[in-house]
């Protein structure tokens, strides 16, 4: 199972320049702790970890938990080391994946 | 139509307080959360600036912010920021892992809240210390409600 992503990076950059990284994944992160009109509970199905590389490098790691509201929403900085691509992986119950990866031009 | 809307609160709050009771997490929970993390030592007050409204009339998407006081250099980065919450069902919300490659030690999101409560963000710094600011949210519409079936 895959879901639709939004990642906000800026194109260019100046070498050093600290640059914001917007993210958003479509999920609807049910949390667990919900019954259904049955009074059953209706199981977790949440993203767990998002993580962030750079060239191959890890630079941003997210540990999600039902309190994160649906569609997952995170903002973080990194710092513009070079040219390159910069790749998000989310990943969680039942087997979620989503991946997207985005090119920077360091100058 | 006040009458309605009254009625639907009044029966929406009545099966979510059902429903999170048995899990809702106390502020000793999260206390032994924190402390977990930690290994045993209560973080120091300071450092941390958390950004979140006073007053939330939605719990399902309550905007957080946090930001350390860091430099973010190799020498002296913050490591980790973790977030607990004091009366959802489980005191985790989310920690994340940071270094100097990051520029700024800067988060935001969005959290959901089951109920009017305090929110604590811990840094982890790169010398091995914890620090730690807390805020309160007033939470009029609870995180369960709006999605019970109608």
């Amino acid at each position: 199972m895959s879901g639709r992503v939004l990642v906000t990076v800026p194109r260019t950059a100046r070498r050093g320049e600290i640059i914001e990284i917007r993210t958003l994944a479509q999920h609807v992160m049910e949390t667990g702790y919900r019954r259904n009109e049955v009074g059953r509970p209706i199981p977790r199905d949440i993203v767990r970890l998002f993580v962030c590389t750079y060239n191959g490098v890890e630079v941003f790691r997210a540990e999600l938990h039902s309190a994160i509201a649906a569609n997952p929403y995170l903002v973080f900085t990194t710092v513009a080391t070079e040219s390159g691509t910069l790749a998000f992986r989310w990943s969680g119950d039942n087997g979620y994946t989503a991946t997207e990866s985005v090119a920077i031009s360091v100058t | 139509m006040p009458g309605r809307r009254a009625f639907l609160a009044g029966t929406a709050g009545l099966a979510c307080a059902l429903v999170l009771r048995p899990a809702a997490a106390t502020p000793e929970s999260m206390l032994a959360a924190i402390r977990a993390l930690t290994g045993g030592v209560a973080p120091r007050t300071g450092r941390v600036r958390i950004e979140v409204p006073p007053l939330s009339e939605n719990g399902n998407v309550v905007p957080l912010t946090v930001a350390v006081d860091s430099p973010m250099t190799p020498a002296e980065h913050v490591r980790a920021i973790h977030v607990f919450s004091e009366k959802n069902p489980d005191p985790r919300v989310l920690s994340v892992h940071l270094g100097p490659r990051s520029g700024r030690a800067l988060l935001s999101t969005r959290i959901r809240l089951a109920d009017t409560q305090t929110v604590i963000a811990v840094a982890e710094l790169s010398d091995g210390s914890f620090w730690e600011q807390s805020a309160s949210v007033v939470v009029t519409l609870a995180a369960c409600l709006e999605e019970l079936p109608s």
